[in-house]
């Protein structure tokens, strides 16, 4: 059974359709990407999948469950337990460190856990800068720490919203190599983009326009 | 980690809880100081009102009944019964005796004067120094309870300087005007039981009978009229609580008509009906009377008052309560987005509530405890201002300020917790 499948999924603000009849099926483990001109409902894509918010019409089975159906409650436990989300704008609590960032998840997830948080900084590259706050580190360290904090709770999909967005090239280098780090440990990948060079490093690339899912592109030369 | 989360929430971000805290502070200083003025106002509006002198008069049993039954004329009449001096100081011994502040004895008589003339003669005590038996020590006497008279040329007598055998007086404006004579002149007056050459010590305006008149003390008037160790009626100012329907039905019908419970209720509060009620218990033979217009003019003022100190408590929380509201959605619109990420990240509602809560819960206490002390100081300022004495700061105010406090922080905090639950993390975090 596939970790995602979205069926015919719309998503429609008042005379705007977001999402128009998507059909989109990510295997476990699977790297995905999806890309698409501002406006096309990407991001509209990714809150639908990371559970924050809910299809107009279709379902998305995650896991065995439509969360089209399910309560605010237990999609926040979904998001809880599942997904890890990185953001283009890192969204880092500003008065916690980033030690304290990576444990925000745990905190909300288990039990917060300073071991484990350090050793997922250490993932990143980011140990000695554990202790600093957010305003303290670069672009590029705020998104390790946003990466380290989507991975603590080890979640079965991480979703990433334009993770290279507001990075140099030298970010995005580290940014996709600790994805395909990822990807080789199993993990779930769905990367939104809308930059082709990190589109191409996916496994698999689908591309929306105006809601709708108009090509698919299978990267044939994919480095596992 | 909440503590972690609280404590850099605090300390990382100083200023808008400073901000928050201030205005915590600010309420809580006027609620503080308006509740301990308007605890503390009762006695200094009671003490302010205690210029226009006695509250309580005191006669003997006879002399009230006698008086009530024919009204009899004061000029034609000398009192048929007396009081004893000796039992003056059991009115400080009284169940309020400690909200007795000032009381004198008066003898009356009437005294020719070399022209002919008759005039009334008052023995009273100016400043007499009293030691009780329960050790405790105080002044009375008119020179208190007739603070409005201006002595126009002379000074008051002073019976801790003066020697009891000077036969001292004081002489009203006007008899000292139709006489000619003024201070350091001698006055000859005679009695059916005795003639003293009075020395005059002082001319005093009281704007009224009394301008008429010439005080002396005790011991003068005493040998004049030859009662020595009597004395014909007392005038008490007492600290006194206003009337309520129990002080009324109890003034009305009599204590006997109040159930047990009431009557102890009745008995332990400072009413003026029962402080006069606990003086005929301590003094035989004796009617202790209000004197309605001053008492009822105590209890009118003091409802007024406390009233406006209620108001202005109320509109000061409630001023404080719309500062806190306005800080705390602020504050909770500049973290929307750390708020929608903690829920992104699986924070259900009411662990985020709980923390911002807790946030302004701390920020309250710091505020509070802050702002219980600057209402310290403006209850200070305002007792010097308006009644020239500091105000007593009551312990019962803490409590109270607290409760009020941790209620205003939350009713504040409500809009902004409706706010904080009805943000969705994909509105704050991707825009839509």
């Amino acid at each position: 059974m596939s970790l995602l499948e979205i069926k015919n999924v719309s998503k429609i603000y008042g005379p705007l359709k977001a999402l128009d009849g998507v059909d989109l099926t990510v295997e476990n483990g699977e790297w995905l990407a999806i890309m698409g001109p501002s406006g096309s409902g990407k991001s509209t894509m990714m809150n639908i999948i990371g559970c924050m918010d809910k299809p107009s019409l279709g379902e998305v089975i995650l896991d065995g469950a439509d969360i089209a159906k399910e309560s605010n409650k237990k999609l926040t436990e979904i998001r809880r337990d599942k997904i890890g989300l990185i953001f283009q704008q890192f969204h880092l609590i500003n008065y916690l460190t980033a030690l304290e960032n990576v444990m925000v998840s745990q905190y909300y997830h288990s039990m917060p856990d300073e071991k484990e948080a350090m050793e997922a900084l250490s993932r990143v590259g980011l140990a000695d800068r554990a202790k600093h706050l957010p305003s303290q580190l670069s672009g590029g360290e705020q998104q390790r720490v946003c990466i380290a904090r989507a991975l603590i709770n080890h979640p079965e999909i991480v979703l990433a919203d334009e993770p290279t967005g507001n990075l140099d090239e030298a970010n995005e280098n580290i940014v996709i190599d600790i994805f395909k780090q990822l990807h080789r440990q199993g993990t779930t990948l769905i990367v939104v983009t809308h930059d082709p060079e990190v589109a191409e490093v996916a496994q698999r690339t689908v591309v929306l326009e105006h809601g709708r899912l108009v090509k698919e592109i299978i990267n044939e030369n994919f480095e596992e | 980690m909440f503590f972690r989360m609280i404590k850099g929430a605090l300390f990382r971000q100083k200023s808008k809880m400073i901000l928050i805290a201030v205005t915590i502070a600010l309420g809580a200083s006027l609620a503080t100081a308006m509740l301990n003025i308007m605890l503390d106002v009762g006695d200094k509006v009671n003490q302010e009102l205690k210029a226009y002198g006695a509250n309580i008069t005191v006669v003997p049993k006879e002399n009230s009944v006698l008086s009530e039954l024919y009204s009899l004329d004061e000029k034609e009449e000398t009192a048929a019964a007396h009081l004893k001096e000796d039992d003056l100081g059991k009115i400080k011994t009284i169940f309020w005796g400690f909200n007795i502040i000032d009381f004198t004895p008066f003898v009356n008589t009437y005294a020719k004067l070399p022209n002919g003339e008759s005039v009334k003669l008052t023995g009273t005590w100016f400043n007499h120094h009293l030691a009780l038996n329960t050790g405790e020590e105080l002044d009375a006497g008119i020179h208190s309870l007739r603070s409005w008279w201006d002595v126009k040329n002379g000074r008051w007598i002073d019976e801790q300087g003066d020697s009891a055998d000077d036969n001292s007086a004081m002489i009203g404006v006007a008899l000292a005007e139709k006489l000619g004579v003024s201070t350091g002149d001698k006055l000859e007056v005679k009695t059916s039981k005795g003639s003293k050459a009075l020395n005059i010590t002082g001319v005093y305006d009281a704007g009224g009978d009394e301008d008429e008149q010439i005080f002396t003390t005790l011991k003068t008037a005493q040998e004049l009229s030859d009662t020595t160790g009597l004395i014909d009626s007392i005038e008490v100012s007492a600290l006194t609580t206003p009337d309520n329907e129990l002080a009324r039905k109890a003034a009305t019908k009599g204590p006997g008509s109040l159930s047990p419970a009431d009557y102890e209720t009745w008995y332990c509060t400072a009413y003026v009906s029962s402080i006069c009620y606990q003086i005929q218990e301590a003094i035989p033979d004796s009617v202790a009377s209000p004197v309605r217009q001053v008492a009822e003019s105590e209890g009118t003022i003091l409802d007024k008052t406390q009233l406006l100190m209620i108001l202005i408590t109320i509109l000061s929380l409630f001023g404080s309560a719309l500062g806190i509201s306005n800080l705390v959605t602020a504050s909770v619109m500049e973290r929307s987005n750390e708020i929608g990420l903690l829920k992104a990240i699986g924070a259900r509602d009411y662990r985020i509530s709980g923390i911002v809560l807790t946030e302004i819960i701390i920020t309250a206490v710091v505020g509070g405890v802050a702002g219980y002390f600057m209402g310290y100081g403006f209850a200070q300022i305002i007792g010097q201002t308006v009644f020239g004495s500091a105000i007593e700061m009551k312990p019962m105010v803490i409590p109270v300020v607290a409760v009020l406090i941790i209620i205003v922080t939350l009713v504040g905090s409500i809009p902004a917790i409706r706010m904080l639950l009805r943000l969705r993390p994909a509105e704050v975090l991707h825009g839509r």
